[in-house]
């Protein structure tokens, strides 16, 4: 299992030939209390770098893209409910869809951990 | 999440408080203050509506207007001041006692705001106390010193601090940091003493709470600033949240929902246009606002109650046919209802309460419904005279 991030603060955790999308604890941070999230529709198929969600904070709206080609299989629906989710427990409860990811090598132009890390000082 | 360029922004004398506390700094105004602090703006909404919040508003515009040659009259000369400054407004500023202030709007020439600001009667004859917003204040400024001519002098003083305490707890706190200010009503004002130093006080304030808000001199705002800090019931809120507070007290922002082609009418602050003034019809662009308050309108300000993602400025209002009839001016998530709301302008015949409208966000259109504000009601403290 390995994650890999955008310069846009998207995590993706791969399992097999789905990801987990969401965002980074730096993200969430950065956005404050986010208040309302707006979930793709499952079964919608999204190139890399398409606007996949939106999360809303107090203040602003923000998209989420999606970091790699696929089809969106699930989506958290806990979230509708409780958007809090996202600054609580962002890379577990948190999460916001799962793709189906059409080509695996999209994950290498991704950035790694420490890649990401770097990113964030 | 881009990073904002910050160094061209000016500061104000809280400046190194904000980054100590971890505030979040932002441009506004012209400034560099902080948007949030480590807590949130959910929190920090929620504890100035239960306790009391602590803000930095230096950036805004106070100032004295005072007469050149005061007669020593003071019913005299605050008349003379008075016909100095209701040329530009539509308030009664000359029927007002003194220590008393009033909401009134800067009017252009048809009839649009170019800006909405406190005028205040100041207990030394021959005095006015006017605070104007941070975005407007130069040409504001520039606009009254004309108006005075020779016959009065503009003191700006934004060179001071001017720190807002707001919440249900505020007037607890002031009653232990300057105890004769606690007994000021809502929408009065009075010069008093901290510690030996001078401090003008209003209890004023922008977010539908009671409150106060405080004109320090620079130079001791810092010690006011933690002295308040050290009360419990204090904690320092930013930007975000006098935004969302403010916004869920149905006030007005200037350059959001007022602008210079809105008039008082349409920005349904007709409360503001004082009848002396009506009946005279003597304030700039009275022969639109006139007509406008008998009914021929194009649009009128209307609170929103919006049902799902919230609607930001510029979202489009459209009737429940999916017709375009207006345009959101500020909008945004109520922490204290749990939902989104707006304040936007639509044509008249969409304004009754309870009218069933739609928004767009990002294309979709969502349920939408006129309802009264404030959406939160006010806590003012007013008091008979």
């Amino acid at each position: 299992m390995t994650t890999k991030f955008t310069p846009d603060h998207e995590y993706i955790r791969v399992e097999g030939s789905t990801g987990i999308v969401g965002i980074t604890p730096y993200a969430q941070e950065q956005l404050g209390d986010i208040v309302f999230v707006e979930l793709p529709a499952v079964g919608k198929a999204l190139k890399k770098g398409d606007e996949a969600a939106v999360v809303e904070s107090v203040k602003a709206a923000s998209e989420i893209y999606a970091p790699v080609t696929g089809t969106i299989v699930e989506v958290n629906s806990l979230l509708t409910n409780e958007p809090g989710l996202v600054n609580s427990d962002p890379e577990a409860a948190g999460w916001m869809f799962k793709i189906a990811i059409s080509d695996a090598s999209e994950l290498d132009t991704l950035l790694d951990a420490d890649g990401y890390a770097e990113l964030t000082l | 999440m881009a990073e904002v360029p910050t160094e061209d922004l000016k500061h104000t004398p809280l400046y190194e408080r904000h980054v100590t506390a971890g505030g979040r700094i932002v441009p506004f105004g012209g400034y560099a203050l902080p948007v949030q602090y480590p807590t949130g703006i959910m929190t920090e909404h929620k504890w100035t509506r239960d306790n009391a919040g602590l803000f930095d508003v230096s950036h805004m515009g106070p100032g004295f207007l005072t007469l050149n040659t005061p007669s020593g009259d003071a019913e005299t000369d605050h008349a003379a001041i008075a016909a100095i400054i209701e040329p530009l407004i539509c308030g009664d500023i000359a029927g007002l006692k003194p220590g008393q202030i009033r909401y009134t709007l800067l009017l252009n020439e048809s009839g649009g705001a170019l800006d909405d600001l406190m005028v205040a009667r100041s207990k030394t004859p021959g005095t006015l106390f006017i605070v104007v917003n941070a975005g407007t204040k130069e040409g504001d400024f520039a606009r009254i010193a004309a108006a005075a001519g020779n016959k009065a002098t503009l003191k700006r003083a934004d060179d001071n601090a001017l720190l807002a305490l707001q919440g249900p707890e505020a007037v607890n706190v002031m009653a232990a940091l300057v105890p004769p200010a606690a007994d000021l009503g809502f929408m009065q004002f009075g010069e008093f003493d901290w510690n030996g130093t001078p401090v003008t006080i209003s209890r004023s304030g922008y977010t539908g709470e009671d409150g106060f808000e405080i004109l320090a001199p620079a130079h001791m705002s810092v010690a006011l600033w933690d002295e308040l800090l050290t009360d419990p019931r204090v904690r320092p809120i930013g930007l975000g949240a006098r935004d969302s507070l403010r916004l869920e007290a149905g006030l007005p922002l200037y350059g959001h929902d007022l602008d210079e082609t809105v008039s008082p009418i349409e920005a349904d602050l007709g409360f503001a246009v004082s009848k002396r003034r009506r009946e005279a019809a003597d304030f700039p662009g009275a022969q639109r606002i006139l007509a406008e308050r008998d009914g021929k309108l194009s649009r009128k300000r209307v609170g929103l109650l919006v049902e799902g993602a919230p609607a930001r400025e510029g979202a489009e209002i459209l009737d429940a046919l999916g017709t375009a009839i207006g345009v959101v001016t500020s909008g945004g998530f109520a922490p204290s209802l749990g939902k989104a709301i707006a304040l936007g302008f639509v044509s008249p015949e969409h304004t009754a309460i309870g009218t069933k409208l739609q928004v767009s966000v990002r294309g979709r259109s969502q349920p939408a419904e006129v309802v009264p504000t404030p959406f939160v009601p006010h806590r003012y403290f007013r008091k008979s005279v």
